[in-house]
């Protein structure tokens, strides 16, 4: 470390002791909640710096992050699945032991366990052939699961919801024109809003069938439905700059607010 | 006033860098990041908030509150962890004090385990201060995480109690109030699902709301609203997307009900920052698009 780096690891000790100490004694805060509030502005300004550029403390906080992580989802793999919902099934007296309500006892349930110790049979020099067996179950049930799930809600539901009616409570001309509005509820909104449907649905198609040239009426709507992925695709990213500004909000707010006190 | 002047400041900035990038110098990503944090932590500071009024989508949702019958019986599911949380807490909130407002019970769960916590944050702060009289296990249960996905949605869309034989507390099923009409997701009258993840919203189409014809909401956070617009009408038959969606309901909800005037809205208070944040991405773009363009012409003409 250089003489500039230990100058700032100074100066963020002493910036964390003096946070620390003033959350910890001024006001309702008592020292331990002081350290966290002072822990999690540290985190968040670690994190945060990698913007400016890579740095030891965007190391320190990411290792950290993902450190942590590991060992919060292995223990929540432990005590919410194997202890959760395998041991009361097999085993009363072991149930009791963890604390666990009393279950049906299946023991159907030990096949789970056996085909545990056959992907742990990976890390095996030898034996690592026998994990392929209960992959295999794993991929097959999720697929045939999947399969009749996504078939219905994602292909044939989806398929269906296109099928909207071009022409929206009509009844005439005169009551058509005579009511016209740019309400959201209204007859002309429904019936743009299913043009786009429709069209957009057709189109698209067309763009992605290769099996005529894309030329004549049958490029302009290629053309078309290329546009339509265009604004899907900017939607997309405009949810996801809201998505991203609003976590930057939140973290602001816990800085601006919880930390500085800068906010009510 | 204060718009005003944060755009301003906002504006010079952006018409020096634009000026700059015509002479050539190149504007540094540290500089855009600097923009972002002003734009952002300035009207934070001084509070900008704007008016809101509920997209159908929205409105939609809130309309299925308000048409069930006294009593019903909703299930929530809190589908997302802390980092999800400044843009979907906001909605579990005010839907959770929507349905308590309206008198029905809620059952809640997650298929995060970190869904857990944030229940705890709505159970702090719109439970316990503002229905104090609503009772555990009669009229809200939590019956907490359980491993699985959407093997979990594919048990209890026939059986809970195969799958929840306790609540989070340990309380027996069979001895739970709230269960007592309850056998599986086909008996709930509405299920909402808060989240953005996976397992999430879409699992709980796939696996309950088209298998069991029981109707879903759905509050998200804004990356995965997109990809859940096409369920709208037919499968979902609403969706909150984003902050946005949730500020229109706080919105709606307070001008419903004057007696929560003064009710935290967090959403609301978020969407100061992002709309002035927006204002600057969207003229980092023009300026981009503008200075590439100009560029492009000075070649062509050097040529």
């Amino acid at each position: 470390m250089n003489r500039i780096g230990i100058i700032v690891f100074a100066g963020v000790c002493v910036l964390f002791v003096t946070s620390w100490f003033l959350k910890g004694s001024v006001g309702d805060a008592t020292m331990t909640e002081g350290f966290l509030i002072t822990l999690s502005a540290f985190l968040t300004l670690a994190i945060m710096s990698f913007l400016y550029k890579d740095n030891p403390y965007y190391k320190f906080a990411e290792h950290l992050f993902v450190g942590v992580s590991a060992a919060f989802w292995m223990t929540m793999g432990f005590w919410s699945t194997i202890v959760g919902n395998l041991i009361p099934r097999i085993s009363d007296s072991l149930g009791a032991w963890f604390l666990q309500p009393k279950g049906e006892i299946n023991y159907f349930f030990l096949l789970p366990i056996f085909f545990g110790f056959l992907l742990l049979m990976r890390l095996a020099p030898k034996g690592g052939w026998l994990s392929r067996w209960p992959l295999a179950f794993i991929i097959g049930t999720t697929a045939g699961l999947n399969f009749v799930r996504y078939l219905r809600s994602d292909f044939i539901n989806q398929i269906s919801a296109t099928f909207v009616p071009l022409v929206v409570d009509w009844q005439g001309f005169g009551h058509f024109f005579g009511n016209l509005s740019l309400s959201a509820t209204g007859p002309l909104v429904a019936m743009v809003g299913n043009f786009v449907i429709f069209g957009g649905v057709i189109c698209g198609l067309i763009y992605f069938f290769f099996s005529k040239e894309h030329t004549g009426w049958f490029g302009t709507a290629s053309r078309i439905g290329i546009w339509v992925l265009m604004v899907t695709f900017g939607a997309s990213f405009g949810y996801t700059v809201m998505g991203r500004i609003s976590l930057l909000v939140g973290r602001l707010t816990f800085l601006l607010r919880d930390w500085l006190e800068l906010m009510t | 006033m204060a718009v005003a002047i944060i755009l301003g400041v906002l504006g010079i900035g952006l018409l020096w860098l634009f000026i700059g990038a015509l002479k050539g110098r190149e504007v540094d990503r540290r500089v855009i990041f600097v923009f972002i944090l002003v734009a952002v932590a300035a009207p934070l500071l001084v509070n900008i908030t704007f008016k809101f009024e509920p997209t159908p989508i929205v409105q939609a949702v809130f309309d299925e509150f308000e048409s069930l019958p006294e009593g019903s019986t909703v299930l929530f599911s809190y589908d997302f962890d802390p980092a999800m949380a400044p843009e979907v807490q906001p909605m579990a909130n005010v839907l959770t004090r929507h349905a308590l407002e309206r008198g029905h019970k809620i059952i809640f769960m997650c298929l995060f385990a970190t869904g857990e916590g944030q229940f705890n944050v709505t159970d702090r702060e719109v439970i316990q201060p503002e229905f104090p009289d609503r009772v555990n296990g009669v009229d809200w249960v939590n019956i907490g995480y359980k491993a699985g996905n959407e093997g979990v949605l594919n048990v209890i869309v026939t059986d809970f109690k195969k799958m929840f034989p306790t609540d989070v507390n340990g309380v027996p099923y069979d001895s739970i109030k709230i269960f007592d009409k309850i056998k599986s997701c086909k008996d709930l009258d509405l299920i909402v699902s808060i989240g953005g993840g996976r397992p999430g919203i879409k699992e709980w189409v796939l696996f309950v709301g088209d298998p069991g014809n029981v109707p879903i909401a759905t509050g998200v956070a804004a990356v995965v609203a997109p990809q859940l617009y096409p369920y709208y009408p037919k499968q979902l038959i609403g969706l909150l997307g984003g902050v946005k969606g949730a500020a229109e309901y706080e919105s709606h909800f307070k001008k419903v009900y004057p007696k929560y005037a003064d009710m935290a809205t967090p959403a609301i208070f978020m969407m100061g920052p992002q709309t002035i944040a927006h204002i600057v991405i969207m003229a980092f773009i023009v300026i981009g698009n503008l200075i590439f363009f100009l560029g492009r012409r000075k070649e062509g003409e050097e040529a």
